[in-house]
């Protein structure tokens, strides 16, 4: 069980197929579910150039480990990764990684969407868009 | 004796600073520390924690505690 904060470029796919081959015990899983978020370049109608990600450092940490530690408590699953950016992030740079392995894949699928869910709605993470225009925070997230 | 005010994205443009700190007394509260530690009104959608965890404006605050304002989180 990992969370991570990263203040540089990553590419998720590299960083699932790293994990599992480090953590995750051959055989022992039959499921895995990832979701990654990626940088728009629109918003509300307009033209996004690039984004900045502030967060709480320290309290982010803990409601991410808080978060996965709920997740393993309501499904029976192996093991979950989550790895979100901070910093300045443009179009198509992956801003975050949830990913579940279980046996099967009901609890991977189920679990794998509390994370995320749970991780925009609680983890102290904000997010500064540049227009063409200037600069605006993002008030609220997408219902989904 | 002091209580240790952090403030984030927009609300610690509008506030003015991303640090504050305060002096600790009896039967402090929250909302107390932010009234005591800038010069707006809070925003009705303001979150509030203590070391780190989510409260309430009506929360108990102690000497030596961190308390943190912000707006609506929006990671992901």
């Amino acid at each position: 069980m990992t969370s991570e904060i990263r203040s540089r470029h990553f590419n998720p796919w590299e960083e699932v197929q790293r994990y599992q081959s480090d953590h995750i015990d051959a055989g022992k899983y039959g499921a895995t579910a990832s979701f990654i978020g990626s940088m728009r370049d629109f918003n509300e109608g307009d033209a996004v150039k690039t984004m900045t990600l502030e967060h709480y450092p320290g309290m982010t940490e803990n409601y991410l480990d808080k978060i996965c530690t709920e997740a393993r408590q309501r499904w029976d699953i192996i093991d979950c990764l989550i790895i979100h950016r901070v910093g300045e992030v443009r179009p198509d740079d992956p801003i975050v990684v949830t990913v579940v392995w279980s046996a099967h894949r009901a609890a991977a699928f189920d679990a794998c969407r509390y994370l995320m869910e749970e991780l925009k709605s609680r983890a102290p993470f904000w997010k500064k868009e540049s227009l063409a225009s200037g600069e605006r925070w993002v008030e609220k997230n997408s219902p989904g | 004796m002091t209580i240790s005010v952090k403030f984030f994205a927009s609300l610690r443009e509008q506030v003015g600073h991303g640090d504050a700190s305060v002096d600790a007394s009896d039967d402090l509260t929250v909302q107390q520390v932010w009234s005591d530690s800038c010069s707006i009104t809070m925003p009705a959608n303001t979150l509030c924690a203590v070391n780190m965890e989510y409260v309430d404006r009506f929360h108990p605050v102690n000497d030596g505690d961190e308390v943190a304002f912000f707006p609506p989180v929006t990671g992901g």
